[in-house]
């Protein structure tokens, strides 16, 4: 439990072309993704776009359509969910409810024989991982939300399961205590070195915690990368404007803006708003400023009703006024070319 | 909400009276079996245990009272079984039908008993099958099944499927997720349907009339056929009390286990 985790390049998880249709539904179609031993790997999409539908897959709650999904190395396409060896954590935490949190966590332990005093042992360890020391009698309906999430996590964790799957664990807590759980679940699976799959629709939430991500969309990955690759080089308009905010410019536009025929992306911490009228750019008039605390969001619009938005930091704000004319300003390469 | 002083006097005053009207009746029955004469004379004459302590001596009354609490024993081990089973598997597969397999499961309890009574008879006759204990069973056990499955289903419906399928992701086949899952949390729901249904069986009277045989007589027909005859009615008084007696204690029960209606299971 105490071996520092990093990725390696061993595969925990083979999705080989995994299809899954409800009805005439596709919920999941073709997926091709490996899972590396030790990753955090986070599958990030809208709502209905398979990524729940993924996971209950990997978990053997849900049966594929065709393909197949193989652990460790073995196909395990029609093997129970009590057979293997991966756990889940589930959005409303699935505790039960007429047993205490000792008996909860412990319960992984005793269905598969383990003997008493180990199980005590084993729990009481996976209580001090979770900080829950002093909540072993107290039955779920007596914890707080966070507190059931950590309960989850244990009953999960204590299994030592070679995958946890997690399912937008922290979307029923508030923005605070999802960000300090964030940082504690990021640790948590650093110090046990357990592969955890992520689901979540909080992008931020992905870019923060992730080792890689997968980006899905309608059933389908978009892409898989790291972060900043997510993040910095987008593959497809989709990814762009799904993941953070951006300008997205194809067709005419890309051809007048950017002298190029194709889509592209430009974040608007890239641009730059200028009142220097010597300045050679795209002119656009100030049409409204977003104030977010740390920066503001300065949308602008072109005279042909093009619509531009730029990051601008509060202590430039002061320059920055409704209706003025500007010119916006940016470098090359801060322009990527997406699908 | 808020309520005024003067509404909430009449509120309070209704609701009382009509516990009062509800209630009155019982309690003069109470009374009375413990009166000296042997009339339903207002007020009793005066203070006496005879009608209590010789009411065992009544041949067809205790041959009743046995009858009776063996019917609704044996009705109620028939819902236990039934209804439980047809409301995990109602729960648990999806099938061609499963509604009015659902509506057909449910439907004699709101039929009139004397419909139910007659198809009964009638159906029994017609197959040739004595009516006797049996077919008083089967006749009970009908609306008895109901019951059990209402509350089974009831408690089934608050327990998220998420709970089985927890069980199965930590490791647990079907029968451990049954017996340490699924059994401890509706167990109480059972128990109360069971009751229930051993009290409804206990004080039926319709469906009783028309399935049981001519040498069977059950609590509540043996208070309908002596309500009439002078020198029994006292103890006709006694053994309604009884029914209350026993009747009274298990609706209570059946109301703490079954749900509350506004709880979380969590
Ligand atoms: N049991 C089911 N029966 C029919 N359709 C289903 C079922 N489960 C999922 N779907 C459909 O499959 C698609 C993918 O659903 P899924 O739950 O995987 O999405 P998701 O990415 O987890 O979304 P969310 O972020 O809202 O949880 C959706 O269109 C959904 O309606
Ligand atoms: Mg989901």
């Amino acid at each position: 439990m105490t071996s520092k985790a990093k990725p390696s390049s061993t595969i925990a998880i083979s999705l080989r072309e995994v299809r899954k249709t409800f009805g005439e539904v596709v919920a999941v179609d073709s997926v091709d993704l490996d899972v590396f031993n030790g990753e955090f790997l986070t599958l990030l999409g809208p709502s209905g776009s398979g990524k729940t539908t993924v996971l209950r897959m990997v978990a053997g709650f849900e049966a594929l359509t065709s393909g197949s999904i193989l652990l460790d190395g073995e196909d395990v396409t029609g093997v129970p969910a009590f057979e293997r060896d991966v756990n889940t954590v589930f959005q409303d935490y699935a505790l039960f409810p007429h047993m205490t949190v000792l008996e909860n966590i412990e319960y992984g332990l005793k269905v598969k024989g383990v003997a008493r005093d180990e199980r005590r042992n084993r729990a009481t360890k996976i209580l001090e991982v979770v900080q829950l020391i002093g909540f072993a009698d107290r039955k779920p309906n007596q914890l707080s939300g966070g507190q059931r999430q950590r309960v989850a996590l244990a009953r999960a964790l204590v299994n030592q399961p070679k995958v946890l799957l997690l399912d937008e664990p922290l979307g029923a807590l508030d923005l605070k205590l999802r960000e300090e759980m964030q940082v504690e679940l990021k640790s948590i699976q650093q110090r046990v070195g357990i592969t955890f799959v992520y689901v979540t629709h909080d992008q931020s939430e992905a870019l923060s915690m992730s080792d890689r991500v997968v980006v899905f969309n309608a059933g389908k990955i978009e892409q898989i990368g790291t972060p900043q690759e997510i993040y910095e080089h987008p593959a497809t308009s989709f990814v762009a404007s799904f993941v953070g905010i951006t300008n997205l410019f194809s067709g005419d536009r890309a051809q007048q803006i950017i002298g190029r025929s194709g889509t592209f992306t430009l974040r608007p911490e890239h641009v730059q708003i200028s009142f220097d009228s010597s300045q050679t750019g795209l002119s656009a008039t100030i049409s409204s400023i977003q104030y977010l605390g740390a920066e503001s969001r300065v949308h602008c619009t072109t005279k042909d009703n093009l619509k531009v938005i730029a990051t601008v930091a509060n202590e430039h704000l002061s320059r920055v006024v409704l209706g003025q004319l500007a010119t916006l300003v940016w470098k090359p390469d801060a322009v990527f070319e997406v699908s | 909400m808020q309520i005024s002083k003067r509404s909430q006097f009449s509120l309070r005053a209704t609701t009382y009276g009509l516990l009062f009207l509800l209630y009155m009746p019982l309690l003069l029955i109470f009374i009375l079996s413990f009166n000296t004469a042997s009339s339903l004379t207002w007020p009793p004459r005066g203070f006496s245990t005879r009608w209590w302590s010789t009411f065992l001596d009544v041949e067809s009354a205790r041959a009743a009272l046995i009858s009776s609490t063996r019917l609704a024993l044996i009705a109620m081990v028939n819902a236990i079984v039934l209804g439980s089973m047809l409301s995990f598997a109602l729960q648990r597969f999806e099938f061609f039908g499963k509604n009015s397999l659902s509506f057909l499961a449910v439907l004699p309890i709101a039929l009139p008993g004397i419909v139910t009574g007659v198809a009964l008879r009638n159906t029994f006759v017609r197959f040739g099958l004595d009516l006797g204990f049996i077919s008083v069973i089967a006749g009970h056990t009908t609306f008895c099944i109901v019951v059990v499955h209402n509350n089974v289903v009831a408690r089934l419906r608050r327990i998220s499927p998420n709970l089985r399928e927890a069980s199965a992701d930590l490791g647990a086949n079907s029968l451990q997720t049954f017996r340490l899952i699924t059994w401890p949390l509706v167990r109480s729901s059972v128990f109360a349907g069971a009751i229930l249904a051993f009290a409804l069986s206990f004080d039926e009277v319709v469906v009783t009339t028309f399935t049981a045989g001519a040498g069977i007589q059950t609590l509540p027909q043996w208070i309908l056929n002596n309500f009439s005859r002078p020198n029994v009615l006292p103890y006709v008084t006694v053994v309604a009390t009884i029914v209350m007696v026993i009747s009274l204690p298990i609706a209570w029960l059946a109301q703490r286990l079954a749900d509350p209606p506004n709880e979380k299971l969590v």
